[in-house]
């Protein structure tokens, strides 16, 4: 990529693999995908340093563990924390480092220290879709009630309702999401007893299969929709704020008037024209607040007693299992990294402009 | 002689003078904004109970075993908590600890922001790369859980690791923002004109840029404490941090105890979400007048 970039022959000039790598390398999906990569790089590298370099690290701490309270010497004890982290600490930092990637590569992060013979790969693999499903439901829930509420309170700018919504909407959006759920809690579930929130605890019901049945579907929609509710309520004063904003200022442009001249029905505008543009800057602010919801997960998810990663990361913090806090400390912020990716694709479909330029 | 030494009093006259005009400048426009002048009245409430009010009431709320889940009483204004203890008292106490966070921190955080902001958009070339791409990196990174993870590996047991600590993950944002307004602020005529006749960089940036800046800083700066409540809060309540006087602490008690399942505890667990909720809704009405205050094109006659 280099190549394509410093050394830039005349035009006319140019062979054909430069060519090719200079298209690559202003391809806006390759940019992209090119950052998440790097970021997932980065965000390995820094646990794994912060994992196995800090003073008194985990793997220390374990190894000393081991041979104080269980008698081992100090090479049994290094085998054996080996086998756990997957790491050979026989080996110098930078092969150890070279392992790490490679065993992350084949996605194998060692075993967990106190769920005996499981993997941290099968827990995450486990744990995982119920964070997914909540989150995702949750935020698409929310983005397109709040983009629709907002659209309407642009347009209805008179209303008598306008500021009633928008009040409520920056009280939501300036309230932590903990806050909201615990209130959800106490007041749905203990005062008003209008959700039987103890058999809403956990991701699913012990006696229903797992298949794609109504009932199975019925019984994971249950368990979740509390924190679905949070997420939805969490995030939807945010939607709502900028989507009202956005679509005001749009609305003053040039081309809805040149539009509305052209004669197109109100409808086309209002859906082609200024939903389009009034949405892109809310994909930004989506991108911008994916990590701090998703961080937020692990505060809802232990309210809730709802097992995804979000409740096993604090799980392993309390039990300092330290695979298998690695293990989802990463596949937290890789999902992230790629939501945000995506994120960047419907950008990039919505405003044809950054495909082209490269930029954004 | 005597001009020499009245010049120093007379410095601090007008000093003094500048600054009370100054503030009565910030609270008259920040009454204009009814939303705004609450939520700023609210705040210097709980600066006030976070400052002074820890003196006014007794040191350590003394537990009665009577008074289990008392309901609000004149000599218990918030009612009691599991043990008997005053709630009232625990809040006035709890609120030095989340006042200092929420302070401290946004001011780190938003120097940082300002400082490499301004820095990578004027110096521009390659640090302006690097340090965008790294804060393009490092707003993806989830911060609350990496907040938890460094709260289990170094414990972050006392106030000003976890501000610092705090600070520095919180720059990216600010940093994006004020740099996209320091590279648009260049570009304008009165900074060109303060440049053509050659008024030197401290006085283009002090005088013509970071004026213009003040309702991003405003801004960045009650947004850090919102977001520094919110992490220190969450820590606790999940029992990561340690167990010293704060609301988070509060909380973490009575959701522990039970407070969920018993009505009559409604005061011990409704009384810390409260100043929370009524803390962070004063900073955010606050930064919205600020914003107003500070951007003259939204400034009505």
């Amino acid at each position: 990529m280099k190549v394509a970039t410093t050394l830039v022959p005349a035009p006319g000039k140019q062979s054909g693999i430069q060519r090719v790598l200079r298209q690559v390398y202003t391809n806006f999906m390759v940019r992209k995908l090119a950052k998440a990569v790097f970021t997932i790089w980065f965000v390995t590298t820094l646990t794994f340093f912060l994992i196995r370099l800090m003073p008194s690290n985990p793997v220390e701490l374990y190894m000393n563990q081991l041979i104080t309270t269980y008698g081992l010497t100090a090479s049994q004890a290094r085998d054996q924390a080996s086998a756990l982290f997957a790491i050979d600490l026989n080996q110098p930092m930078y092969l150890q480092y070279m392992d790490f990637l490679n065993g992350l590569v084949h996605a194998n992060l060692g075993n967990s220290l106190l769920s005996p013979g499981q993997t941290v790969t099968g827990i995450i693999v486990a744990v995982l879709p119920w964070t997914l499903l909540s989150v995702g439901v949750g935020l698409l829930i929310s983005f397109t009630l709040g983009i629709l509420i907002g659209m309407y309170l642009a347009y209805k700018r008179e209303a008598r309702i306008e500021p009633v919504i928008s009040g409520i909407a920056s009280m939501l959006s300036s309230i932590p999401s903990y806050i909201i759920d615990m209130l959800l809690l106490i007041y749905l579930g203990v005062y008003w007893h209008l959700v039987p929130i103890n058999l809403m605890r956990g991701v699913r019901s012990s006696g229903i299969a797992i298949a794609f049945t109504p009932q199975f579907i019925g019984d994971i929609l249950f368990h979740a929709s509390l924190p679905i509710a949070t997420y939805v309520l969490a995030t939807i004063g945010i939607w709502i704020l900028s989507m009202k904003s956005s679509t005001m200022s749009t609305l003053g442009e040039d081309y809805i008037t040149v539009a509305r001249a052209r004669g197109l029905s109100e409808a086309r505008i209002t859906t082609a024209y200024v939903g389009r543009n009034a949405m892109l800057p809310l994909v930004t602010q989506f991108l911008i607040n994916l990590g701090f919801i998703v961080g937020g997960a692990v505060l809802i998810e232990n309210i809730f007693v709802y097992q995804g990663v979000g409740y096993w990361l604090f799980v392993s913090l309390v039990r300092r299992d330290y695979p298998l806090m690695q293990g989802i400390f990463m596949i937290i912020t890789i999902s992230v990294v790629v939501s945000n990716l995506l994120a960047d694709f419907v950008y990039g479909f919505l405003d044809p402009r950054v495909r082209v330029s490269g930029g954004g | 002689m005597d001009q020499a030494l009245s010049k120093p009093g007379v410095k601090l006259w007008k000093w003094l003078r500048g600054i009370y005009r100054g503030v009565k400048a910030i609270l008259w426009q920040l009454s204009r904004n009814k939303i705004g002048f609450l939520g700023f009245l609210i705040f210097v409430f709980f600066v006030l109970l976070g400052t002074v009010g820890p003196s006014l009431v007794p040191d350590k709320p003394t537990a009665d075993v009577s008074l289990i889940y008392d309901p609000p009483s004149w000599t218990h204004l918030l009612g009691t908590d599991s043990q008997g203890k005053d709630i009232l008292i625990q809040i006035v106490q709890g609120s030095t600890e989340v006042l200092e966070l929420a302070l401290l921190t946004g001011l780190i955080s938003t120097f940082i922001g300002v400082t490499l902001g301004s820095l990578s958009a004027v110096i521009g070339g390659r640090l302006d790369a690097f340090l965008t791409m790294l804060a393009d990196i490092w707003l993806t990174i989830p911060i609350f859980p990496l907040l938890a993870v460094l709260a289990a590996l170094v414990s972050l047991n006392n106030i000003g690791l976890l501000t610092l600590v705090l600070a520095i993950l919180s720059w990216a944002g600010l940093f994006r923002a004020i740099r996209a307004q320091v590279l648009s602020l260049k570009e304008r005529e009165y900074v060109e004109a303060a440049r053509a006749l050659d008024l030197g960089y401290r006085h283009i940036f002090f005088s013509e840029i970071l004026p213009n800046m003040m309702a991003y800083i405003a801004i960045s700066f009650t947004f850090g404490m919102t977001s520094a409540i919110y992490a220190q809060v969450g820590l606790v309540f999940l029992g990561l941090m340690p167990m010293t006087r704060n609301w988070g602490v509060m909380i973490n008690l009575a959701w522990g105890q039970g407070a969920i399942y018993y009505q009559n505890s409604v005061y011990f667990i409704m009384a810390p979400i409260a100043a929370i909720v009524l803390f962070q809704l004063s900073i955010v009405w606050m930064s919205r007048s600020l914003e107003n205050m500070f951007n003259p094109r939204l400034k009505t006659g």
